[in-house]
């Protein structure tokens, strides 16, 4: 379904009917992954079944869409089968790539399953061509979801650079964006997003209500504390707002998300192969509603890039479901190197 | 842009002398009927037997906050169970406004957007409150969610065909 110049959208799946919803709202291709710990989503009554899964497969593939399968977690010492088990599955459901962000297994995938299209997850960390190209050459990644540190220019020069298809992200929460290296989450709770799939799991999470303002814990820390008018953010120690030197501010960086709609042409101008939505955690609601604005805003660019424009609709209803009081372009529109 | 095909709920606020009103009325007729809609859905099979184990043996608190309503209920034995007296402490707590409470039923909003924008808060066990929240996202509802919500908003005197987002 992708058109030529004009980058595939592809949109998170959490479950069956926020898979249905991507597909419905023209999503070119949905991301999914397995109910168990081989995926950076791996939240409690989240992702999918061997059943669902099958069904959400089928579903898509009905109408013409690819279906990628997230296992970018890193394999716990002792326990790599589940690992294995879950690329075996992505080449049994002959799923169109399956995305992977460790070595050995993109090892494993590429000897046990040489047909199997492997892309590397934003997991996988590589922000520079010849990391990608190594990926290329020994392993025969055939895309890249590039990790959201760098400018445009940058990835431009990625694009020039490497056989290797390249996917961005187009709109979703930010965070630290140390991917595959952060250990905030590790600090707080002994769980990590590399190992376990879940940044600040919701078991450590607790919200406070008082006359007035909600505080947030994460395993005992508190992260922040909103009075009534403020917007909420997720309990990530990267986005709470600490005491610093007697001031209390956000230390590392306030709630925020990344909407690239501006941007967009300059993203399909430069050969960009992919356009990803962020959020397998969040509901049929917000796929369908986020779905909906991307493919309006790709199809407009389809139509021309001279005229292309960002409909104030379109931007309205993407700020609605943010999380943060603002909107970012990210590190692609960054003045200082 | 319209949350759905057909009409939009919007974010409403029930007038102040409705909690005052009926929070004096009993509560429990309110968890009768949620208990009985949900043992329903079990019934015909919407949820997978699994997902609903991790609720066994809690108790939930739906507090409306415009309308004065606290709906209380218990997960016992495969089935729920309307609770008849508030309890001094739930494991579950969700508050909102009777128009979030619907848009979420609609699946015209997200809870995460909700929660962001402060109309949906969750206290008491946070990872159950997960577990509930993906596991409702996760029900392959038949096509019947939009049309249960007419009739309340029917009653509130919302023009359907001409609402808009706030």
């Amino acid at each position: 379904m992708k058109r030529l110049g004009i980058p595939e959208l592809v949109c998170p799946a959490g479950g069956l009917p926020a898979l249905k919803a991507a597909v419905d709202n023209g999503a070119d291709a949905v991301y999914f992954g397995c109910r168990n710990d081989t995926n950076a989503r791996n939240f409690a009554g989240l992702n999918f079944t061997p059943k669902t899964m099958a069904d959400g497969v089928e579903y898509a593939r009905a109408r013409g869409r690819r279906v990628l399968m997230a296992v970018n977690t890193f394999p716990r010492p002792g326990r790599e089968e589940l690992w294995r088990d879950a690329v075996d599955a992505a080449a049994d459901f002959a799923v169109d790539a399956v995305l992977l962000a460790d070595i050995g297994l993109l090892d494993y995938a590429s000897r046990r399953h040489p047909k199997l299209a492997l892309h590397l997850s934003v997991q996988g960390s590589a922000t520079n061509y010849e990391a990608i190209n190594l990926m290329h050459r020994e392993f025969g990644i055939r895309r890249v979801v590039l990790p959201r540190v760098l400018t445009l220019d940058q990835v431009a020069h990625i694009v020039r650079n490497t056989p290797v298809e390249v996917e961005v992200f187009g709109f979703g929460s930010l965070c630290v964006m140390n991917e595959g290296r952060c250990w905030l989450s590790s600090y707080a709770t002994g769980e990590s997003p590399n190992t376990l799939g879940a940044c600040s799991p919701a078991r450590f999470v607790k919200w406070e209500n008082s006359s007035g303002q909600t505080s947030t814990r994460l395993n005992g820390i508190l992260i922040d504390r909103w009075t009534d008018d403020e917007r909420a953010g997720y309990p990530t120690l990267c986005k709470g707002r600490f005491e610093v030197e007697g001031e209390t501010y956000y230390a590392f960086e306030e709630p925020t998300s990344l909407n690239v709609l501006e941007i967009l042409a300059d993203i399909a101008k430069i050969g960009v192969s992919a356009v990803k939505v962020e959020g397998r955690q969040r509901s049929p609601a917000y796929v369908a509603q986020v779905t909906r604005v991307m493919r309006a805003a790709l199809d407009a660019l389809e139509r021309g890039a001279d005229a292309y424009r960002v409909d104030p609709a379109w931007t309205a209803e993407l700020a609605k479901v943010s999380e943060g009081s603002h909107a970012t372009l990210g590190a692609y529109d960054r003045p200082w190197r | 842009m319209r949350g759905t095909d057909f009409f939009s709920i919007p974010g409403f606020s029930l007038p102040d002398f409705v909690p005052a009103l009926a929070s004096r009325l009993p509560q429990w007729p309110y968890a009768v009927a949620l208990t009985a809609a949900m043992n329903a859905a079990l019934r015909i099979g919407v949820v997978p037997k699994e997902d609903i184990e991790a609720l066994e043996g809690k108790t939930f608190l739906i507090d409306i906050l415009d309308a004065g309503a606290r709906v209380c209920f218990t997960f016992g034995n495969g089935i729920f169970h309307p609770s008849f007296a508030s309890p001094e402490r739930a494991d579950l707590v969700f508050r909102a406004r009777l128009s979030a409470f619907l848009q979420l039923a609609a699946r015209q909003e997200d809870p995460d957007t909700l929660f962001f924008k402060r109309e949906l808060s969750i206290e008491g066990d946070t990872e159950l409150g997960l577990i509930v929240k993906n596991t409702l996202d996760a029900i392959e509802w038949p096509d019947l969610t939009a049309l249960a919500a007419r009739p309340i908003l029917k009653f509130h005197g919302f023009n359907l065909e001409t609402a808009v987002d706030h």
